[in-house]
């Protein structure tokens, strides 16, 4: 089975709650967190889902 | 010119008629071209006049004519197969694709056609060898009324209802009416959607319906439809603002949620309800309780 979903990018203003995987982007603030991952969203052309008010994640749909 | 020269051209004009009154296009139907419609148009000649051939072959006791058939029928899988092949090709540059079952779905009935040319020109051609003229026309006629009846399928509107329905976010999930869509993160995207979105709700008439609209090949061919005829606020560098349908598995609902171009709410209810009902979707487990019963 070929695997459909990939994590691609995590951002996140709170640095405790994430660690090694896919790349993780730090941000001071919501609002920064905000552009860098429209940025992303658009580079990467995958969706930026949020998981809490501090992290997102930037996943690949198939 | 002999006696079989007028019955085989009157079954091969009926034939081609057929076809051509069974070629409809319209906004979601391929193929739209002349190019397209003419090489349908030929394979159609070709199956009418193995149709209308093969009575007086059988008359004047050839009977491995017959044989003809089979390599009209390797034919025509081979259309189907074309078709296919086309289909899925052009369906990775679609903004909302068409679905695997959609396609096999047009590609299957491309191939009934043809028989069912082969059928109408046989029919048309033996009664007018057997009896005259005039009952063949009518035997054409009787055949036109069956292919017309019987080959066109049903559509949602007959199973279902739809009724629009509100969107909305619940932190960053987004929602139509109480049905859980997808988690969307970025407020920006959040306030486009809701600018832009729609959402309707189906809700299946009976427990069949219940399993067939929950097939996702119907669902795709509901989106790739609605997505057609009324546009898409889409592009292939914003995955996040894409249609999509769930299921509600309390009570077998689907809620859909579109991103139209145009904002008439009456025109995607009906397209929506016009969209057919795919082959290859439609489920009775009602039938198989049914005949249990009946034990």
């Amino acid at each position: 089975m070929e695997i459909e979903k990939y994590i691609l990018a995590t951002i996140t203003t709170n640095s405790t709650k994430v660690t090694a995987g896919a790349s993780i982007f730090i941000c001071e603030t919501k609002e920064e967190m905000d552009k860098v991952a429209a940025n992303l969203e658009a580079i990467l052309d995958g969706i930026s889902h949020a998981l809490s008010d501090e992290v997102y994640i930037i996943v690949k749909h198939g | 010119m002999n006696e079989y020269t007028y019955p085989i051209l009157f079954g091969i004009l009926i034939g081609v008629v057929a076809r051509m009154v069974m070629l409809r296009s319209d906004y979601r139907q391929y193929p739209t071209y002349l190019h397209g419609k003419i090489i349908h148009l030929a394979l159609g000649f070709i199956a009418a006049s193995l149709g209308a051939v093969a009575v007086p072959a059988i008359m004047e006791m050839e009977y491995t004519a017959v044989t003809f058939l089979t390599i009209a029928a390797s034919q025509f899988r081979e259309v189907r197969n074309m078709e296919r092949n086309t289909l899925t090709e052009l369906d990775g540059y679609e903004l909302v694709p068409r679905g695997n079952t959609y396609i096999e779905g047009i590609a299957i009935a491309f191939e009934s056609r043809n028989y069912l040319v082969i059928f109408t020109s046989l029919a048309t051609t033996l009664a007018f060898l057997i009896w005259n003229f005039y009952l063949a026309v009518l035997v054409a006629i009787v055949c036109f009324i069956i292919t017309k009846k019987y080959m066109s399928g049903s559509t949602l509107g007959e199973i279902v209802s739809v009724e629009q329905s509100t969107i909305s976010f619940e932190g960053a999930g987004l929602y139509v009416d109480n049905i859980y869509i997808m988690n969307i993160g970025l407020p920006e995207r959040q306030k486009e959607i809701l600018k832009y979105g729609m959402g309707f709700i189906i809700t299946p008439k009976n427990f069949n319906a219940r399993t067939t609209i929950a097939n996702l090949g119907q669902r795709q061919a509901i989106l790739h439809d609605v997505s057609i005829s009324l546009g898409v606020f889409r592009d292939s560098g914003t995955p996040a603002l894409v249609p999509l349908i769930k299921r509600d598995l309390d009570d077998g609902r689907i809620g859909v949620f579109i991103l139209p171009q145009a904002q008439d709410v009456d025109k995607a209810i009906q397209v929506i309800r016009a969209v057919p009902v795919l082959e290859n979707a439609i489920r009775m487990p009602n039938k198989k309780f049914r005949k249990e019963g009946k034990r």
